[in-house]
């Protein structure tokens, strides 16, 4: 069985596809393989967001807590797709919990690590910053749909 | 005087034979004619096509049939109790009576979507018209390509037909993937709105046939997506809903635009509509 590099791994992420290969080698300095079993806590809110994830295969659940109530599951990410900007933004702390739904395999990236090279390389800063503006988007419109409660009685 | 078993406006007698919960809040019937009653609307009908049934001293609904179009013996309606009408039709007991009227309506374009792909994308209470096109698909394999399910419901509670979710997942060359908007901590699916599962989807954009049935926001959301990865117009076909009545064009109680959904519709090729679908209270 061929095992992939995390080079290799993170240019076939669909995020980070088209990213220029010296960035896509930034990236792997701040890298390493992860894997959470189910239901274990990835995060929990409040806590320092120093990570992001890219899923390669699995479910993580977005948890969060109302006042007085059980916790609901507001999102789950999946194979291929990226969980957490937290890390990107102070205060730096997770808004939500976060917990694998099934075994998860991931790429994790170090945050303090990447803030520190996107400092030093505005460009790959800007990079980075254009993708996650990309998922933040995608949340936020997935995020009004969900307060429409379109499938709710009338 | 019209022949009562012709006559579009004389309800038929049917008899509830079955009926099994859902969903906390929606049942799904299976009628068949009374004995004696005329027959008309039995022995078929095309997937996407309604009925208007009949609770004789509540009220008349325009309910979609969500059964298999091979049985030609009974029509099966899924319902969910909103008011009181709907209230009193999924209260019917086996063997209580039922007026029908109908099919009426234009359905999905099953013969149209063969040698095709077909993805079938439903919210809520919108799998019910698409059910049996699933059905057809599944027992016209071969004359398919690949078929895909999408769904999205508001809560894991409330998802329809939870089992045959899975099991068409298991046949060959189908592909169903669920999500729902609110999941508890126990939930072990997908949990987001219904265009969040196209990034699994693996689309042959000249060769899909696509047909939505949801909340009409969902369906305008969806058929953006869709077009954005490239489905022509004028393969992706939508359900509306509006108040229907007569169910043939002459009250003009379901009139949208120049169309008459009962009549033209309720299902519409997306290049028919789209600009209509983005006016504002049209």
């Amino acid at each position: 069985m061929e095992t992939q590099t995390l080079e290799k791994i993170i240019a076939g992420h669909p995020y980070f596809a088209d990213l220029e290969s010296d960035y896509t080698s930034l990236l792997v300095g701040c890298a390493s393989n992860v894997r959470f079993e189910p239901g274990r806590y990835l995060w929990r809110e409040g806590e320092e967001a120093n990570q992001f994830y890219l899923i390669r295969e699995g479910r993580v659940a977005i948890e969060m807590v109302p006042p007085h109530r059980k916790a609901i599951v507001v999102e789950t990410i999946g194979e291929g797709e990226i969980l957490g900007w937290s890390w990107l933004l102070p205060p730096y702390t997770w808004r939500f919990h976060a917990r694998a739904v099934e075994t998860t395999r991931a790429i994790a990236l170090d945050g303090k690590c990447l803030r520190q090279k996107c400092e030093q390389n505005h460009d790959l800063g800007y990079e980075l910053l254009k993708r996650f503006a990309q998922i933040i988007n995608h949340r936020l419109d997935a995020t009004r749909m969900q307060l429409l409660d379109v499938y709710g009685k009338r | 005087m019209a022949n009562a078993e012709t006559d579009p406006m004389m309800p038929q007698p049917w008899v509830v034979r079955r009926i099994s919960k859902e969903t906390p809040d929606t049942f799904t019937l299976a009628l068949t004619p009374s004995e004696g009653g005329a027959r008309s609307g039995s022995g078929g009908f095309r997937p996407g096509q309604f009925s208007m049934l009949w609770v004789f001293g509540v009220g008349e609904l325009p309910i979609s049939i969500s059964g298999d179009p091979a049985d030609e013996e009974s029509l099966t309606y899924t319902v969910r109790s909103v008011g009181p009408a709907t209230q009193a039709l999924v209260s019917r007991e086996a063997g209580q009576g039922v007026g029908v009227r109908g099919p009426f309506g234009t359905g999905w374009p099953v013969e149209g979507a063969a040698g095709r792909d077909v993805v079938v994308v439903a919210g809520g209470i919108g799998l019910a018209p698409l059910r049996p096109v699933i059905y057809h698909v599944l027992r016209h394999r071969a004359q398919f390509g690949r078929l895909v399910v999408l769904y999205g419901a508001r809560s894991p509670r409330d998802m329809l037909y939870r089992k045959e979710l899975v099991s068409w997942g298991r046949h060959q060359d189908t592909q169903v993937l669920a999500t729902v908007d609110y999941g508890g901590v126990s939930w072990r699916g997908r949990v987001g709105v219904v265009t969040s599962l196209f990034k699994y989807l693996r689309l042959q954009p000249a060769r899909t046939t696509a047909m939505l049935c949801g909340p009409e926001i969902m369906m305008r959301l969806v058929a953006r997506e869709l077009a954005a990865r490239g489905l022509a117009a004028q393969d992706v076909y939508l359900s509306m809903e509006r108040n229907m009545k007569c169910a043939v064009g002459s009250c003009g109680h379901c009139q949208w635009g120049p169309h008459f959904i009962c009549k033209d519709g309720p299902i519409f090729s997306y290049a028919r509509i789209a600009p209509m679908l983005d006016r504002y209270e049209l």
